[in-house]
């Protein structure tokens, strides 16, 4: 322990900004508790009752202080609504050129996958200076991924992909919190994360050995569920091609367009007929597969190619 | 008490009364008088606030350790669930409204009762069934899931009594709502002749506005957990993503309830401290009809924001956007409130007894547990706040600091009405310093604690926020001995405590136009209604 | 209005049926029927919340819910609601017969309320659970569609733990509908009771009021949950 901390450590281009939106409403609340309390102070002791019988003359109100005190906290709320809706939609929107890496909470441990292989349980290693967006997703119930030190917390929900973005400007480890109550070991849903300089990172990604890419374990899992029988590099009739596929437009049968994305692709392998594109042919996989699995496997698909070339492959 | 050592004629109790109007145990179970019926919520609700907060003993003494020096973080998990269901069920959200209220409404308005008397000791029954079973289920074992009772959790992965307790919250949810209805029929149709809606003490404005949001948020949460039990007996898949069902829709309806839930729990005593601050400085609330009208409008408002406790759920960046504005809004009408009460004490004549202690607490908690909330409103600091002590300490002193101070501050001003006795002033002056003190010491070192990102429902902890929360805990310790004192001297002065007189105080108001302990009737003849708080003439404007 | 002066004021004697908390007749028939009004409100609450869920969930599985609604027997559905039209019809003029405090014929209205009511529920749990019973239609139970049913959720590409989704909110929906139709059938028999010991034509006529209030409140649930689960999947084309 190191003195008194009131803040914890700034390790992220979003703590800064964060920070100041913090700082500004604690000058503000500073500001207006003193305000009410000095005022209450003067006048519970500048009116105090002198006499058991005083009747201190009585006033109805009046509008003008009520219109000053009525619009003065608006304005001064417009504001921090609209600072502070800056700052959320800069928190929630990665940049484009964010390295991804994929979570599975699952009660009560977090499971890490780097897209180059390396798979950690509560843990996480990133580079420093680097853009970072999570995808994750949950094996059961609601956890929620938080970094104080970055400023950044998001649900994971099972069911669903969501996610969040960081770039770390520190070295070093950082906690990393489960902030929503899961359960028996919730409290234990803690790890680390550890932000290397980007040669101790590459460092750290060739020392695990064995790591292969997600999309190379993602293919050896095509193979194994049998998924290759029907979905060939050729095509077949009725059998939605998936060179390509990754990133475009799809047209479902009820006529709305979804663009296919790593929850359309997820939703599709696990409920093919909740997602009615094609004639429901496919088995579900619900239950054969865990989310990590999954994740490996829409890896694969990625791995085809970007959007562009879905033209030369289709028919 | 300097009203009584001066008062030349001994004030006298009446003869007959509510309390010696009748004798047995049948006179109390079976009663219909609002009053007596204040007395048996009176009872149980502070049988649930001990254990209530005996459980906050238990966990704050458990976070002395940052690997938990009592239990396993299974116990602490029951622990904290179950202390935030009674505490938000059993005892918050009954408390001012069916002790006080009860007690007050049918008097300040000029009624001989409540509209519909029968009803109002249904509810009660009501009340202690859904506590019963509720406290089977803590006794069997307790439930695990945070009172929110988010599923997938509660539905699938909890092992705990959730079914159980989902019934008694369900039952509870009737007894409010039944108040709720007993409550506004009552200021609606009996209200005294020329007792106009602009004549009523504020007081009845706010647990109006909270009958409405029992009326209308109630019966949300109702089904809500009727569905949670369907689920948990037969799993259909209601809220399991595996089968189709989305967790995230319970978030939305149990915050749909929810949210209002809380200015159930504050508006009330929002309404007491209106009545603290015009009884202690003898003074007309300052901007009465503000102060009214922003009651209605937080319990509209708070139909609106429930979207911000999930804006972390993944709902969309423009969802958020609109809840983080609305929950703004709800702000403004609370700080109406504080400056008006401010204003009050303008020229006034501050007594120092005790409910105006209370209320000038309350005014000061309540104020920072309501700045507070606009880091938590504010969405980009809220990223980070979000489920951490930080909300903890937010909610408590809404909840504390605000709530129970009102309480308690209420207790002491309507307790020589109640009970036609005088509590002991020191003693009720030194527990209230205690209470302040005691909580602000609990609940402050938890806000940096929040911001230094310790999330909330952690049995065990990293060691580095050990120092903030042994503070913490220390200040729980005297809280509780705040809590305990008045206790002793509220059943001491019962029995041995002074003579009253029907108005201690010098306040205004119908209340104290009668004798105390009241008639059964409370009103022989029709009262004659004056504006509320007419200590005297106006005489001035503030300019 | 009118009616409720004349009655006041035609010999009655209003004071002993007024409770010791009330000032006059008056006040107390006004405060009963806004009590009802408000009970009533929170019923629309109570109900919303499982509209809402249907809603999202019909948003979000679209296939499977006109599936669903094409697997529920929609000749039962459509006699319900001529039943309950017709009992809100004898429900109103049982209300009328006691302000006019013609007995016999508050009795015989009253008493073909209550049949038609309880034909609804007898032929609800009789014939059209029991029918979705047998087909395996009950999640929770025995939910397995076979046979026509399955061929019915292929046929709408539909998958059939979303179909099961819609049958949980039909299940829900018109169960806590057919929980109020049992709990107005009780207040009918007090009615009744009342009726027949001439406490409605000699005293108070309210309590005929808001059970008839209470009855309409539950017809009206009703007609919005017919559309609702059973028409709207687009099965009259």
């Amino acid at each position: 322990m190191y003195g008194f901390p009131l803040q914890p450590e700034q390790a992220s281009t979003l703590s800064v900004e964060m920070d100041y939106l913090y700082y500004f409403l604690t000058a503000l609340t500073i500001f207006f508790a003193g305000l009410i309390f000095a005022t209450v102070f003067y006048f519970a002791i500048k009116y105090r009752r002198r006499d058991k019988d005083e009747v201190p003359p009585q006033y109805e109100g009046n509008l003008k202080l009520e219109l000053t005190w009525t619009i003065i906290p608006s304005l001064i709320c417009v504001l921090i609504f609209v600072w502070s809706a800056h700052v959320f939609m800069r928190a929630s929107t990665p940049p484009p050129s964010a390295t991804e890496i994929f979570v599975v909470g699952k009660q009560w441990m977090w499971k890490v996958q780097h897209p180059e292989g390396p798979r950690e349980i509560n843990t996480l290693h990133v580079p420093v200076h680097e853009p970072i967006k999570l995808t994750m997703t949950s094996e059961d119930v609601i956890h929620d991924f938080g970094v104080p030190a970055f400023r950044m917390k998001r649900d994971v929900v099972p069911g669903m992909y969501s996610t969040e973005w960081f770039e770390a400007t520190k070295t070093g480890e950082f906690h990393l919190f489960c902030d929503q109550f899961c359960g028996m070991g919730h409290s234990h849903m803690v790890g680390t994360i550890v932000v290397l300089s980007h040669e101790d990172y590459a460092r750290w990604l060739a020392s695990q050995l064995n790591a292969k890419p997600m999309s190379v374990t993602g293919e050896r899992l095509f193979g194994q569920l049998g998924c290759n029988e029907c979905h060939t590099p050729e095509g077949k009739p009725g059998v939605p091609p998936l060179q390509g596929l990754y990133g475009t437009e799809v047209k479902l049968q009820n006529g709305k367009t979804v663009t296919a994305d790593d929850a359309y692709l997820r939703e599709s392998i696990l409920g093919p007929e909740a997602i009615v594109g094609y004639p429901p042919n496919m088995p579900t996989y619900q239950g054969q597969m865990n989310e990590e699995e999954v994740l490996q496997l829409i890896a694969y698909i990625k791995s085809f190619g970007p959007p562009g070339e879905r033209k030369a492959t289709k028919q | 008490m300097s009203a009584v050592a001066v008062e030349v004629e001994a004030p006298t109790m009446p003869e007959v009364h509510y309390l010696n109007a009748d004798y047995g145990w049948r006179s109390w179970l079976f009663t219909t008088d609002h009053k007596r019926i204040a007395w048996l919520y009176l009872f149980a609700i502070t049988g649930f606030f001990a254990v209530g907060g005996l459980m906050a003993t238990l966990m704050r003494l458990n976070l002395v350790e940052p690997t938990g020096a009592l239990m396993e973080p299974a116990s602490y998990n029951k622990l904290f669930t179950a202390h935030g269901l009674i505490m938000i069920f059993f005892f918050l959200a009954p408390s001012i409204p069916t002790v006080l209220g009860n007690f007050l409404i049918p008097i300040m308005i000029g009624a001989r009762d409540v509209a519909f008397p029968k009803l109002n000791l249904l509810s009660w029954y009501i009340f202690m069934l859904a506590g019963s079973v509720f406290m089977f289920s803590v006794i069997r074992g307790g439930v695990d899931t945070g009172w929110t009772l988010y599923t997938p959790l509660s539905t699938t992965y909890a092992n705990g009594n959730v079914l159980s307790a989902a019934v008694g919250i369900f039952i509870s949810g009737f007894s409010s709502i039944l108040t709720g209805l007993n409550f506004m029929v009552t200021i609606h149709k009996m209200r005294a002749p020329r007792m106009t809606w602009f004549r009523l003490p504020l007081f009845i404005w706010a647990l109006y506005a909270t009958s409405v949001i029992f009326v209308l948020a109630m019966p949300v949460i109702a089904i809500t957990l009727a569905l949670i039990a369907l689920e948990r007996i037969f799993h259909v898949g209601i809220f399991d993503p595996a089968l189709g069902g989305d967790p995230i829709l319970f978030q939305h309806l149990f915050w749909f309830f929810g949210h209002p839930e809380v200015y159930i729990l504050i508006l009330p005593s929002m309404g007491v401290v209106s009545e603290l601050v015009a009884a202690g400085c003898r003074k007309r609330v300052f901007g009465y009809s503000f102060v009214a009208f922003s009651s209605v409008s937080i319990a509209a408002i708070s139909f609106m924001v429930w979207g911000h406790h999930m804006f972390l759920t993944g709902q969309s960046v423009y969802a958020g956007f609109v809840f983080s504005a609305l929950s703004f809004a709800v702000a403004i009408p609370s700080a109406i409130k504080v400056f008006n009460w401010t204003a009050t004490m303008h020229k006034a004549s501050v007594s120092y007894d005790t409910p105006m202690l209370y209320a000038i607490g309350f005014i000061g908690l309540f104020t920072i547990g309501g700045l507070t909330g606009l880091f938590l409103a504010s969405l980009g600091t809220d990223v980070h706040l979000h489920d951490t002590y930080f909300v903890v300490a937010h909610f408590h002193y809404v909840m504390v600091g605000g709530a129970i101070m009102g309480y308690l501050g209420g207790m002491h001003l309507w307790w020589p009405k109640m009970t036609g006795k005088l509590y002991p002033e020191a003693w009720a002056r030194f527990a209230c310093l205690l209470v302040f003190a005691g909580f602000n010491l609990t609940f402050g070192p938890q806000f940096i604690l929040g911001y230094l990102g310790m999330p909330r429902r952690y049995a065990v902890y990293p060691a580095e926020f050990q120092v903030l929360n042994v503070m913490s805990s220390a200040g729980a310790s005297i809280l509780a001995l705040g809590y305990l004192i008045p206790l002793i001297y509220f059943t001491w002065s019962a029995f041995k405590g002074p003579v009253a007189g029907p108005n201690p105080w010098g306040a205004k108001g119908l209340e104290w136009t009668i004798p105390s302990p009241p008639p059964t009737n409370n009103f022989d003849e029709t009262p004659v209604v004056e504006e509320a708080y007419a200590y005297g003439p106006e005489e001035a404007h503030v300019g | 209005m009118g009616l409720r002066r004349l009655t006041l004021a035609d010999g009655h004697d209003s004071a002993a049926l007024v409770a010791h908390q009330f000032d006059d007749f008056e006040q107390q028939t006004q405060a009963d029927t806004f009590g009802m009004w408000l009970f009533l409100a929170t019923e629309v609450l109570f109900f919303g919340g499982l509209f809402c869920g249907y809603a999202l969930y019909r948003n979000l599985y679209f296939e499977a819910f006109t599936a669903g609604s094409h697997l529920l027997k929609i000749k039962y559905g459509a006699s319900y609601t001529v039943l309950l039209i017709c009992s809100s019809l004898t429900m109103a003029l049982g209300v009328r017969s006691a302000q006019l405090r013609r007995q016999t014929a508050l009795t015989v209205y009253v008493v073909l309320t209550w049949i038609m009511g309880f034909a609804f529920v007898y032929v609800k749990l009789r014939y059209e659970w029991y029918g979705d019973y047998l087909e395996g239609l009950v999640p929770g139970l025995n939910f397995a569609p076979r046979g026509e049913s399955l061929d019915m959720i292929h046929h709408f590409h539909a998958t059939v733990p979303h179909v099961g989704l819609f049958f949980i909110f039909y299940f829900v929906m018109t169960g806590v509908h057919a929980l109020h139709m049992v709990i107005g059938l009780g207040l009918l028999t007090t009615l009744l009771i009342f009726a027949k010991q001439g406490k409605v034509t000699k005293g108070n006529f309210l309590w005929v009021e808001l059970v008839g209030l209470y009855w309409h409140f539950v017809d009206i649930v009703w007609i919005f949950l017919f559309p609702l689960l059973y028409l709207i999947g687009g099965r009259y084309v």
